[in-house]
């Protein structure tokens, strides 16, 4: 499970001051549902995601996440999180069985455990034929693969997707839709955030809509759009937005 | 901390540095070409340049050859240089290197001469400063205007019924008593630190900033940071590798110092035998030269780290470590000035101290107190680089810099 509580992360910037980044928010995400932030670019959802895979640290606020505080207890969070995004990029000099070994290691997994994960999961996303070659000699698809797997290799209860499928062509897009929505079948909790509207209405079941740090609205999707009293999401989150405005 | 996940960082980071082809020239192949290149291929085409110059009968030309018919005449004889007619342009001839040297003999030298006028009368020779053919021509024209000053002191003392040999009432002899270790380690005691130095730091500089500014750039930071290991644990085993390559870098240099001067078929051997020069490096030196690059390795390896990982790309990063290399040059070069001894003071400044106390261990002189004193100052300067890397990888700022 995930609980953000009044969560805030100010920078400071040279020219332009303090920006809060995520200005006090609160959400919860419970195991076998996909919670999608969706904000415009900017909006603070990387940041959101990073504050609950304590990459960074929250300046006031705090969250759990899978029983642990992001604050105090950070690398009990990472241990059990698995974290993808358009930004995590594969160690292009690896093979791909290396990447996934080396993430699996770093999670503390026992060595015969490891080998026994990173074989099935190779075979499960069809890269065994690839698990020698170079990451950065792998199609766009096959390192989206490569980079599920090694998410996956320590079989964590949390998974926190960025914009998995930005940039990406459509049945690579499809490959990692699919993969979030196993990972709902098999009750992970499930963060995802994009800001592609239809996506996030056919993959979640709960929405937050996040607008200058601030978290506007939440609830399933059908609840959003009679909320804002029209029949599509994209409407529902103009309506939203505009209403703060 | 966790050491198994330190060592699942460094087996990582050795990997793929040793996958990456300038990691591989920077670190293995620069030092192992390095000094045969420059002592062996470079000392010997710099020594064949000069014979062959040596060799070559310079062409000179004698101005006032009337004024002095005697000495004309000696001069166009003599088999060290051919003389030239006399030609009006004879400066720009020398500028244009077509002529080597002139000897301007000034109106009534060979009557002062005879008259025995004081002041004497003055010869010059015209040359061009620094070019080595010209130096020659001068040094064998001068060797010749001697013998012929010889020649007439000899005569005026002959005149006045005495031997030439009251000018010469003792003789001077020059001996040598360094031993052949302390001459070889004067003479490329300054070299040799300054290419170990320089070498130490060439192999850190390209893994560190790949595994750093690079990550950044490849983005592959954040999937590390949002896996279970600490910034702590990050930043050592990222700095071990960097310090496996750095130290691995001295070594290799150290046994390529070795073949180059130890091995029978390089030629540089055979150069050594024939003078009172010894350039080779017992174990023993070798082991303490190790020694004190070690704790530099550490603090270049450190350094690195800390200003590589403020880059956003690997471009940005050797902007960055382009002047902390003319940082390490100035005090590695400054050991080759003359009257640049160890001291208690220059113990205590990095780069400049190790360099020292290297260039004294190549001439076998052990200063205890001193290489102790440099060790641990070494030691201290290390822990800090090394303290400020960590630092700099657990602020955010510095890792998510846009």
């Amino acid at each position: 499970m995930i609980a953000a509580d009044r969560l805030v992360k100010t920078f400071r910037d040279r020219k332009r001051g303090e920006i809060r980044a995520v200005d006090g928010v609160s959400f919860q995400c419970q195991p076998g549902q996909i919670y999608g932030l969706l904000g415009a670019n900017g909006a603070g959802k990387t940041t959101t995601l990073r504050l609950l895979a304590t990459i960074l640290q929250p300046t006031s606020g705090t969250a759990q996440v899978a029983g642990f505080d992001v604050t105090t207890q950070p690398g009990e969070v990472r241990a059990r999180i698995g974290f993808l995004s358009t930004a995590t990029a594969l160690y292009g000099r690896l093979t791909a069985r290396e990447t996934i070994e080396y993430f699996g290691r770093l999670n503390g997994m026992d060595e015969e455990l490891l080998q026994q994960r990173a074989t099935a999961l190779l075979e499960l996303l069809e890269l065994s034929q690839a698990a020698h070659g170079r990451c950065d000699k792998l199609s766009t698809g096959m390192k989206q693969k490569v980079s599920i797997a090694r998410t996956l290799i320590h079989d964590p209860p949390v998974m926190i997707f960025d914009e998995p499928t930005l940039g990406l062509d459509v049945m690579s897009a499809r490959a990692i839709t699919r993969f979030i929505r196993e990972c709902r079948d098999r009750q992970k909790t499930v963060l995802f955030s994009s800001h592609v509207m239809s996506e996030v209405e056919k993959l979640c079941d709960r929405i937050g809509i996040l607008h200058q740090g601030k978290l506007l609205a939440e609830g399933p999707p059908a609840e959003l759009k009679a909320r804002a009293g029209v029949a599509d999401l994209e409407d529902a989150f103009v309506r939203i937005v505009e209403g703060l405005q | 901390m966790n050491w198994r996940r330190i060592r699942t960082v460094f087996r990582k980071e050795l990997v793929d540095a040793l996958r990456d082809r300038r990691t591989i020239i920077s670190t293995i192949i620069v030092p192992i070409i390095l000094f045969p290149l420059l002592t062996i291929g470079f000392g010997a085409v710099a020594a064949k340049a000069v014979k062959k110059m040596s060799q070559e009968t310079p062409s000179v030309m004698i101005l006032g050859a009337e004024y002095a018919p005697d000495l004309a005449a000696q001069l166009a004889t003599n088999r060290a240089f051919t003389v030239t007619k006399p030609r009006a342009n004879y400066v720009a001839e020398i500028n244009d290197k077509q002529l080597r040297a002139a000897v301007e003999i000034p109106p009534g030298f060979e009557a002062a001469l005879l008259a025995g006028n004081a002041p004497p009368p003055e010869i010059k020779i015209c040359h061009y400063a620094s070019e080595m053919r010209s130096e020659f021509a001068v040094r064998a024209l001068q060797k010749a205007l001697l013998d012929y000053r010889d020649q007439i002191v000899a005569k005026r003392l002959r005149d006045k019924g005495m031997n030439s040999d009251v000018l010469r009432p003792f003789e001077t002899l020059q001996q040598n008593v360094a031993s052949a270790k302390k001459v070889g380690g004067n003479l490329l005691g300054g070299l040799v630190p300054y290419m170990l130095i320089l070498l130490c730091l060439v192999g850190a500089m390209n893994p560190a900033m790949d595994i750093t500014a690079g990550e950044k750039e490849r983005g592959t930071i954040e999937t590390i940071l949002a896996s279970p290991i600490t910034r702590l644990e990050l930043v050592l085993g990222k700095f071990f590798m960097v310090l496996t390559m750095s130290l691995c870098t001295t070594v290799i240099s150290l046994l390529s110092y070795g073949l180059t001067f130890s091995l029978p078929f390089f030629a540089l051997r055979e150069l050594t035998k024939s003078g009172p020069v010894s350039l080779d490096l017992s174990l023993g030196s070798v082991l303490s030269l190790f020694v004190l690059v070690v704790p530099l390795a550490i603090m270049f390896s450190g350094l690195l780290l800390a200003t590589s990982v403020f880059a956003k790309s690997y471009k940005e990063a050797q902007s960055y470590v382009s002047p902390l290399m003319a940082l390490v040059i100035i005090p590695a070069v400054a050991v080759m000035m003359p009257g640049v001894d160890l001291n208690f003071s220059l113990a205590m400044i990095p780069i400049l101290n190790v360099s020292l106390v290297c260039k004294e261990v190549l001439s076998g002189t052990y200063h205890w107190g001193l290489i102790s004193i440099v060790f641990l100052s070494s030691c201290g300067y290390a822990a800090i680089a090394l303290s400020l890397a960590v630092h700099f990888f657990k602020k955010e700022a510095v890792l998510f810099r846009s």
